[in-house]
């Protein structure tokens, strides 16, 4: 199963996140929050343990709360893949301050490496740009993770969708807090808002 | 296309008192999947400046939407028939663990003269799975108790942080006539 020139997913991650200034991201369950932390831990960053499929929607609802903040997720495809719907939801609300970053294994990596829908049938990206988001990518260089992590910035042209193509190997596991409340609140901190 | 079941909520006016609510308490995303005993409130949420309306390709969606909103400062609400109650269940975990505001106005089907026994499983179960999920469960059947179950449920949900669902009875609705 295994491609010759795939990307190196915390590679990818670091480099979506070096510039981030006020981004905010979102890491969908599994090894996506696993490199976001790994990248550096962040007040904004958002880390999923649970709700599987929900990290695009969560990316959503900020998106549309606050227009002006570059809203970033990054999650996996097995995760998209339980979340595909949301990219229809998306795509007709089309918020020009969300993109969304799918690290791309082919696989379930946290529950024994078995082969997920895109490594045979399925193809996220022309099911992004079918369900509205013009700017779908298929991203296979890190200059293409570059060209995206510089366009996560303007908000005014987005949605936007990249699925990279990341190898499969099995990293280190770097484990962000997994305490829900806190992490929700440091980015509320972050943005400005008082506790209830 | 719905029988009123009562006569004196033959006037549906009851919608208006929701969306009267909603904009009091400064609710701004309403994420919906289409129901018949929705489609006055959301034709009005869809008509309104303030909030967005949002539709949804499946429920659960909805939940996680508004644990976003609340990242970013908004307050949602999340309308749906009681047959997608079941869609939530696993979204719903993020309620107690992230500590979102979260209300929900549910129109329910499977009960008080259902014609469709299919609409029945998931309505006779939808209290208990909300229970079952920690959500708190307030109920209006007729359409003179709807403002104040509405309030009661909107300020426990935005004030104190408790998990709220508003099962809307098809007593009140109407049950869906497809036979004479």
């Amino acid at each position: 199963m295994s491609k010759a020139n795939l990307l190196d997913r915390r590679q990818v991650v670091s480099t979506l996140l070096a510039n981030r200034k006020d981004v905010v991201a979102i890491g969908g369950l599994g090894a996506s929050t696993n490199d976001m932390c790994a990248a550096g831990d962040h007040a904004r960053n958002f880390y999923l343990w649970g709700g599987m499929g929900g990290a695009a929607m969560i990316g959503l609802g900020l998106a549309l709360a606050q227009p002006k903040l570059p809203v970033l997720v990054i999650t996996g495809d097995g995760e998209m893949l339980m979340g595909m719907g949301s990219l229809a939801t998306i795509g007709l609300q089309k918020p020009a301050n969300l993109s969304i970053a799918v690290l791309d294994n082919e696989a379930y990596g946290e529950t024994g490496g078995q082969t997920s829908h895109t490594s045979a049938a399925a193809d996220l990206v022309g099911v992004a740009k079918s369900c509205g988001i013009e700017d779908s990518r298929a991203v296979t260089t890190m200059a293409e993770v570059e060209a995206f992590a510089k366009a996560v910035h303007d908000v005014s042209a987005g949605p936007r969708f990249a699925n990279v193509k990341i190898d499969s190997a099995g990293l280190e596991r770097i484990l962000p807090s997994r305490d829900g409340t806190y992490i929700l609140n440091r980015i509320r901190g972050e943005l400005g808002f008082q506790p209830i | 296309m719905h029988a009123r079941a009562d006569a004196p909520d033959t006037a549906p006016n009851w919608p208006d008192d929701i969306f009267a609510t909603l904009q009091r308490f400064d609710v701004r995303q309403v994420p919906y999947v289409p129901d018949a005993g929705h489609s006055k409130l959301i034709q009005r949420v869809l008509d309104c400046s303030t909030m967005r309306g949002i539709p949804l390709t499946t429920e659960e969606e909805g939940v996680a939407l508004l644990a976003g909103a609340w990242t970013g400062g908004q307050r949602g609400v999340l309308l749906m028939q009681s047959s997608g109650v079941g869609n939530c269940i696993n979204m719903l975990s993020l309620i107690p663990i992230l500590r979102f505001p979260f209300l929900t106005l549910v129109t329910m089907r499977g009960e008080w003269g259902e014609f469709n026994p299919w609409q029945v499983p998931m309505g006779s179960t939808t209290q208990g799975v909300f229970e079952l999920s920690g959500v708190k469960v307030l109920r209006a059947s007729t359409a003179a108790e709807v403002p104040a179950v509405l309030e009661a449920a909107a300020a426990q949900a935005y004030n104190a942080l408790t998990p709220t669902a508003v099962l809307l009875s098809q007593r009140l609705i109407g049950a869906k006539v497809f036979t004479k």
